[in-house]
C-alpha cells in the first residue's frame, strides 16, 4: 500500500523539521506526529473521525504554534502613520477595527494573487498578525519589504498558540479565566486580556472549525501547563490535524496553499469581506488595481462546495467535468465526518457556480456525481 | 490453508488455487477510519504488483497492489455499506477480493506471519 502525498508542498526536508513547545506533550498525549510546515506535528491521537464528532459536540483543543504570530508597531506607538502603513500593505479597514478586534485579511502580491490569509487584531500599543505556518518566513520578508523602516516588526516566537473549538469550549475555558472582563463578554471575533491558569493569555473568540471556541496565545514555556489544565477538563480533547482539516472543510474554510495561493484572488476565492468596503472602493493596497476591476467585471471561475454522490472522495487535483469538457479543479477534498458523505471545495466556470449546479468530477478514471452547494457544507455555531 | 504476506501489508489466505486478499491490521491502523473501498472488477486479469484496489480514509487515499498475478473471481460486496470492516475486522470479514492464482510460484516471494511479524516491528 501506498499513501497518495497530499501535495509536493507539505514534504519537507527531514533536516529542517522543527519541534514545537508540545512536541513532548503531544507524543506522551499519544500524537501520531507527522512533518508538517517544517515541524513535527499530531496529525491524530485516537483517530480523525472520533476527534471530529467529539469537536463538534464537546470541545478539542489544537496546537496551533506553528502559525506565526508577528507583531507590527512603531516607537510613536498606534499613529495615523502607522495605519497608513498597514493599509498600504493590506486591503484591511483600520478606521472600522476596535482593539482586541480580530479580522480576516490577505496578503496579496502585486498582481492581486493571494500570498496568505492571515487574521490582523488590534491592540492598543500595536498591531498583532497570525499567518499560516508553512507561509511565515515568506510572510515576514514581504511585511518587511512592504512597511517602511520606522515600523517595527516582531516575529513572537517564543508565544505558542492554542485554539479550544466546540459547544463546550467556553463551559471548560471559563473555569480558568480571569480577566477585567469576563470570559463571556467575549463575542465572535472580539478578544482580550485574560489569566489562564495563572499565565497571561491573549483570547480571541475565533477558530477555524465553525463551532463556537477560542484561540489562545500563551508564553511557549507555559503551553504544557495549559495544555495540561484544559485537557484536564471533561468536556476536553486534544485533537490532531486531520480532524483540524476535516472540520474546516466542513465549515466551507479555505486552506492556504491548497484553496489559496497566487494564482486565485479574493474574488474568485469568495473572499470579498476581506477586502474591506472602503478599501475596495479607494484601492491602495498590493494587487488593488486587479481586486477593483475583478469586483466590478467579476471572475471566470469562482470557489465554490460540491457534494458528492457515493462514498468515494474527490482529493485535490481532480478535474471537474461538465459533459466531459473540463470546467474546474478540485482543490481540497474528503469524506464529511458530520455528514457522511464526500464533500469538496473546487474552482469552477462562474456560469456553473450557481447552487444546484450539477457536475461531474473524475476520480482515479472514474466519474462521479457532483452538485454546487452553498457553503458552510455545516452549519456555523458562532457566538454572535 | 495458508496465509502469506507482503511488504505492501497485504494479507493473502491460499486455499487450492484461490486466494483471498485484505489489507493487514497494522496497514488498517496507520490509514485510520475507512470510509470507501474501490473494488476490482470480478474478472478482471491483475498482475503481481499491480494497483487493483483503493482504500480511502478521511485522511487520504491509498493503493493495494495484489500479491499475486490471476483473475478477479470475487469481491466483498459488504464493503459498499460497511467499509469500516476493513477497520474492524481486517483480517478477516473486511477482505477485499478473490482472486484465482494463474501463477502459485508467486506464493514463494511473499512472507509468512512470522516473518511480517518481525517485517512491521523493524518498521
Amino acid at each position: 500500500m501506498s499513501e497518495y502525498p497530499v501535495s509536493e508542498d507539505d514534504v519537507v526536508d527531514e533536516i529542517a523539521i522543527l519541534h514545537l513547545p508540545l512536541d513532548a506533550w503531544h507524543r506522551e498525549t499519544g500524537g501520531r506526529m507527522v512533518e508538517f510546515a517544517g515541524y513535527h506535528m499530531p496529525v491524530q491521537y485516537e483517530g480523525i473521525m472520533a476527534e471530529h464528532l467529539w469537536t463538534r459536540e464537546s470541545a478539542g483543543l489544537f496546537d496551533v504554534s506553528h502559525m506565526g504570530q508577528v507583531f507590527i508597531s512603531s516607537e510613536e506607538g498606534v499613529t495615523p502613520a502607522l495605519e497608513a502603513a498597514i493599509e498600504a500593505a493590506l486591503p484591511v479597514d483600520l478606521s472600522t477595527l476596535k482593539v482586541g478586534a480580530p479580522r480576516y485579511s490577505l496578503l496579496l502580491d502585486e498582481n492581486g494573487g493571494v500570498l496568505d490569509d492571515l487574521m490582523i487584531t488590534r491592540w492598543a500599543s500595536g498591531f498583532y498578525l497570525v499567518v499560516n505556518g508553512a507561509t511565515k518566513w515568506d510572510d515576514i520578508g514581504t511585511l518587511r519589504e512592504l512597511l517602511p523602516d520606522e515600523v517595527t516588526l516582531n516575529h513572537l516566537d517564543e508565544s505558542a498558540l492554542l485554539a479550544l473549538q466546540g459547544p463546550k469550549a467556553f463551559a471548560a475555558l471559563e473555569r480558568h479565566v480571569e480577566g477585567d472582563t469576563p470570559l463571556e463578554s467575549l463575542t465572535f471575533m472580539k478578544g482580550a486580556a485574560f489569566k489562564l491558569g495563572g499565565v497571561d493569555a491573549w483570547i480571541s473568540r475565533s477558530g477555524y472549525t465553525g463551532e463556537d471556541g477560542f484561540e489562545i496565545a500563551i508564553p511557549a514555556e507555559s503551553a504544557e501547563h495549559v495544555a495540561d489544565l484544559l485537557c484536564g477538563e471533561p468536556e476536553v480533547k486534544p485533537i490532531g490535524l486531520g480532524a483540524r482539516d476535516s472540520l474546516r472543510l466542513e465549515a466551507g474554510l479555505p486552506l492556504y496553499g491548497h484553496d489559496l495561493s497566487p494564482e486565485t484572488s479574493a474574488v474568485d476565492a469568495d473572499l470579498k469581506f476581506a477586502i474591506n468596503k472602503r478599501r475596495r472602493e479607494q484601492g491602495g493596497f498590493p494587487g488593488s488595481d486587479r481586486v477593483l476591476r475583478d469586483f466590478a467585471q467579476g471572475t471566470p471561475r469562482r470557489r465554490v462546495g460540491l457534494v458528492l454522490e457515493g462514498r468515494m472522495a474527490a482529493r485535490e487535483g481532480a478535474r471537474v467535468l461538465l459533459n466531459d469538457q473540463e470546467v474546474g479543479l478540485v482543490t481540497s477534498g474528503g469524506f464529511s465526518p458530520s455528514l457522511q458523505q464526500p464533500i469538496a471545495m473546487a474552482y469552477v466556470d462562474t456560469a456553473l457556480s450557481a447552487e444546484g449546479s450539477e457536475l461531474t468530477i473524475e476520480m482515479r478514471g472514474k466519474k462521479l456525481d457532483a452538485k454546487v452547494v452553498t457553503m458552510p457544507f455545516v452549519p456555523h455555531r458562532y457566538h454572535r | 490453508m495458508t496465509r502469506y504476506f507482503s511488504e505492501d501489508h497485504e494479507w493473502i489466505e491460499v486455499e487450492g488455487n484461490l486466494g483471498t486478499v485484505g489489507i493487514t491490521d497494522y496497514a488498517q491502523g496507520q490509514l485510520g477510519d475507512i470510509t470507501f473501498v474501490d473494488l476490482p472488477a470480478e474478472g478482471a486479469t491483475v498482475g503481481k504488483g499491480d494497483s487493483v484496489s483503493v482504500v480511502d480514509s478521511v485522511k487520504a487515499a491509498s493503493d493495494v497492489y495484489t500479491p499475486v498475478s490471476g483473475t478477479v473471481a470475487a469481491v466483498n460486496e459488504a464493503l459498499a455499506d460497511q467499509p469500516e470492516l476493513v477497520n474492524t475486522e481486517a483480517e478477516t470479514g473486511g477482505w477485499l477480493f478473490r482472486v484465482t492464482l494463474s501463477d502459485a510460484a508467486e506464493l514463494g516471494s511473499l512472507m509468512d506471519e512470522a516473518a511480517y511479524k518481525s517485517y512491521v516491528d523493524s518498521l
